[in-house]
């Protein structure tokens, strides 16, 4: 038996104690494992964010189990949480979420900012190793409002990898980018993912859930579906897809 | 903090302002207080005055000095036997009308012992001062200051040897004093003229009477000896009995400068806290804009949050962020201070002292104010839930 990377019990969160209770999520059981790359669809409200936020370790549920590599969340105080986030997890927004005003490489810096084993000249070579992977390093002091939305989404993944994290998640990663930038997201994702680190994306939009191995459906709070993806999308070939009529185009 | 340049600066502004005044205010108040002192000491040095007490008569008590209880032969005694005195002269003194020629004046006659102008510093600027034998003699000599030298002959070169009349009796001149102008109090220091005791109590006043004994004692560490020696023994030529009230009163010159030295002690409390008033208000600048800084910066701190950061962390990066402020609006302040400071000094022609004391303690008020009022902004900020954060618009 392989033991779950993630594995979420009974889970219910309710908003607004008091005299109107939102029921987020009920009885929510799902376990995740190494490697796998799952996007979570569903309509709004369905409690599929505030579900990625309890895994997270963003939020905590009201009630139910969560273990995340074997480590039970409930029982961590919220400073161990947050060492447990800078450690274990690499979050990606859909509004990116980086600092304004501050240059690539601080941005990427940020999470080693937080993590004292590392010192100056290590933080300063992972942060850049980072933002090569995802293909930046001739930005690194670029700031902010000076790059294009794919690239501060970019700067966002370089950060999320930069302490070398056991599980990516991604709230709509693609919600604020048109579709070419969005495959060359996913394409980093499924890069990333053949390396071995286990991504859980939220996303609404279908055709992004099928860059992924399997996707998870919620409904009013509820897993109504967990099954693979059939027609497992390649990011590579989307892009040279949608490539080709762009020179066809550019040669008449 | 550094992306908002003028907002960080205005925040600073207050912290100068507070800083700056709290040191020029307390530069001030050393300032006049040493200015206080200089003029208590030039009524000489290491000076003890003798007053005759009050008179009271059926519980009445009329003013110090009104009793005329201290004699010539007092003031002998103290010479005689206090060891720790150095110098002693009984004083009489009237106001009168100066002629000379067909000019006239009216000034203060003193009637002294030559240690008097010992005691006083008081320097003499052409001619000499008169001697014991004088005193014996009764000798109408007199030395003058150089308002009523001024005042009756006009700044001639010759004024030395001629003639005063005092109360018809004739003086002749035989020194004039060193300029010394006005006391703190506003009195004029030259306008006098200055005979042998016996001469003026004799011959002008007629009087037995002593109106006060000056003396100096023969060092700063002396001074309380001498004024125990003279209280013991004049209370012992006056027959005062132990549990009698003295019918006396002696005076050091550390009572005056203590009285004086309280006086401008509570000016200078009372200058510098309203200069606190302005650093407290400069603090509660720094905690709006830290309040306003924290609201703006939701997201960021969600951000970091996110990524790992504990709430000591953010706690930490807002505190120090407002201490940075006020240290460097202390820094800027401290600097700003010792110029108006010394801009006092030029153009107000007001004595002014920076002290390191005012220095360290604006400076460590100022960071004190800063780690205080950025607190509760930094706990606010560390507080936040991550995902509330997150999600602030």
């Amino acid at each position: 038996m392989t033991t779950s990377l993630i594995s979420v019990e009974n889970i219910s969160k309710i908003y607004g104690i008091g005299e109107i209770e939102v029921h987020a999520l009920t009885d929510v059981t799902l376990k995740i494992n190494k490697g796998e790359f799952i996007a979570i669809m569903g309509a709004s409200g369905s409690g599929k964010s505030t579900f990625m936020n309890i895994i997270g370790c963003l939020d905590r549920p009201t009630s139910g189990n969560y273990l995340l590599d074997g480590m039970d969340v409930n029982k961590l105080d919220k400073n161990k949480l947050a060492e447990f986030r800078n450690k274990k997890i690499g979050f990606i927004f859909q509004s990116f979420n980086i600092l304004a005003r501050t240059t690539a490489i601080e941005n990427v810096e940020l999470p080693l900012l937080y993590n004292r084993t590392i010192n100056n000249k290590e933080r300063k070579s992972r942060a850049y190793n980072a933002l090569k992977s995802v293909g930046l390093a001739d930005r690194q002091y670029s700031l902010p409002n000076q790059l294009s939305g794919g690239q501060q989404q970019r700067i966002a993944i370089a950060r999320a990898l930069v302490n070398e994290p056991i599980v990516i998640m991604a709230d709509e990663p693609t919600g604020n980018l048109d579709s070419k930038t969005s495959y060359e997201i996913m394409e980093i994702f499924q890069t990333l993912n053949n390396r071995g680190i286990t991504i859980v994306m939220v996303t609404h939009e279908p055709d992004i859930a099928q860059f992924a191995l399997s996707t998870i459906l919620f409904k009013d709070g509820k897993i109504i579906s967990n099954k693979p993806v059939k027609e497992r999308k390649l990011a590579l070939t989307e892009l040279e897809k949608i490539k080709q009529p762009i020179t066809v185009i550019k040669e008449k | 903090m550094i992306r908002n340049k003028l907002r960080t600066f205005l925040t600073m502004l207050g912290i100068i302002i507070g800083v700056a005044s709290v040191i020029a205010m307390l530069a001030i108040g050393e300032g006049s207080k040493q200015n206080i002192q200089a003029s208590i000491s030039s009524l000489g040095t290491n000076s003890i005055m003798i007053i005759p007490g009050a008179i009271s008569q059926g519980g009445v008590h009329l003013e110090a000095g009104s009793q005329q209880s201290l004699t010539r032969e007092d003031a002998e005694a103290i010479q005689q036997k206090c060891d720790a005195i150095k110098y002693i002269s009984p004083v009489v003194q009237s106001g009168a009308q100066v002629i000379a020629g067909s000019k006239n004046w009216r000034t203060v006659v003193m009637g002294v012992f030559s240690d008097y102008f010992y005691s006083r510093n008081l320097e003499i600027q052409d001619g000499s001062i008169f001697n014991q034998t004088d005193d014996k003699a009764a000798a109408k000599v007199c030395v003058i200051g150089l308002t009523v030298a001024l005042n009756l002959f006009e700044g001639q070169a010759n004024t030395i040897g001629q003639t005063i009349r005092i109360n018809r009796i004739p003086f002749k001149i035989i020194g004039i004093l060193e300029k010394k102008g006005q006391n703190t109090f506003g009195q004029d220091q030259d306008d006098i003229v200055i005979a042998p005791f016996a001469t003026v109590q004799k011959r002008m006043l007629s009087t037995t009477n002593v109106h006060m004994i000056i003396a100096s004692a023969k060092s700063e560490e002396q001074i309380d000896e001498a004024k125990e020696q003279i209280l013991q023994l004049i209370r012992l030529r006056h027959k005062i009995p132990k549990d009698g009230d003295d019918d006396f009163m002696v005076r050091t010159q550390s009572d005056l400068s203590n009285i004086f030295g309280s006086i401008s002690k509570v000016l200078t409390i009372l200058l510098a806290s309203i200069a606190s008033i302005s650093l407290l208000v400069g603090g509660i600048g720094i905690m709006n804009i830290m309040l306003v800084s924290v609201t703006e910066r939701t997201r960021e701190i969600g951000i970091r949050l996110a990524v790992g950061a504990k709430s000591r962390d953010v706690l930490i990066q807002f505190v120090i962020e407002s201490v940075f402020i006020s240290f460097i609006g202390g820094l800027i302040g401290i600097g700003l201070g010792i110029f108006v400071s010394m801009m006092v000094a030029n153009f107000g022609g007001w004595p002014v002292t920076v002290t390191l004391f005012s220095i360290l303690l604006s400076f460590l008020f100022s960071t004190i104010v800063g780690l205080f009022f950025g607190w509760y902004p930094a706990q606010k900020a560390s507080n936040l839930n991550p995902i509330d954060a997150l999600r602030y618009e």
